[in-house]
């Protein structure tokens, strides 16, 4: 584990956490949330656990985006807060 | 103070996993729109998810795939029980977030929109009877 890398990779976690509950527009922010997961199967990777990298970045960032766009594209995509 | 400090430093995924999921949880409860929530939803399932993983983490271990040869018994393995219990969970999560956008799709339908104060204010309208004003009347009378 390369500590410097695993703390950017963590660091900005949290920063993508932050601004896909902060924007306002709900595209953008399932956009950031898929940005997440990747980021998060990247950590997975670090720690080893490659079964579940790839379960993520397939099923986390792939299937997960595709149902919030599916879901959005039938309701309005902006938010109040 | 070193002790404190060495906390900070060595566990410092533990820290991040409070973090994100403190973030997850504020959004599921301080958002009002719907999909805000699944959202905040989302992000608190995956800070449980790394607090797992790195508890299976080991220094100097290698992916649990058997090594075969003449150093195989020198070899660490992470812990591969977390890792299985977290393949089922995304799993979960995924079904979990199908189910809460079909929710929301079928409110959309219904109510016209996804702010919380928006579907409340219509339900009472709807419904009179279960009205907070029409039942401290009723408590009144």
């Amino acid at each position: 584990m390369i500590w410097i890398l695993d703390i950017s990779l963590l660091l900005f976690l949290v920063i993508c956490a932050v601004a896909a509950i902060t924007i306002k527009d709900l595209l953008s922010a399932v956009v950031i949330l898929s940005a997440y997961s990747l980021i998060m199967a990247i950590v997975w990777v670090e720690m080893q656990a490659v079964d579940v990298a790839f379960t993520e970045a397939a099923v986390g960032a792939g299937v997960t985006t595709v149902l919030f766009i599916a879901a959005l594209a039938r309701t309005d995509g902006r938010s109040e807060d | 103070m070193t002790g404190i400090m060495d906390i900070v430093y060595a566990e410092y995924n533990y820290w991040i996993y409070v973090a994100l999921m403190m973030i997850g949880f504020y959004a599921m409860i301080a958002k009002k729109n719907l999909v805000k929530k699944v959202i905040g939803a989302n992000i608190f399932q995956t800070a449980i998810f790394l607090f797992y993983i790195s508890l299976s983490d080991i220094t100097g271990g290698t992916a649990p795939i058997i090594v075969h040869g003449d150093h195989a018994a020198e070899v660490i393995y992470t812990n591969p029980v977390p890792h299985v219990l977290i393949l089922t969970a995304i799993v979960v999560a995924v079904s979990t977030t199908a189910v809460a956008l079909a929710l929301i799709i079928r409110i959309y339908d219904e109510y016209g929109s996804l702010d919380e104060d928006v579907i409340l204010a219509a339900r009472r309208n709807l419904q009179p009877e279960f009205s907070e004003y029409a039942r401290q009347k009723e408590v009144d009378t």
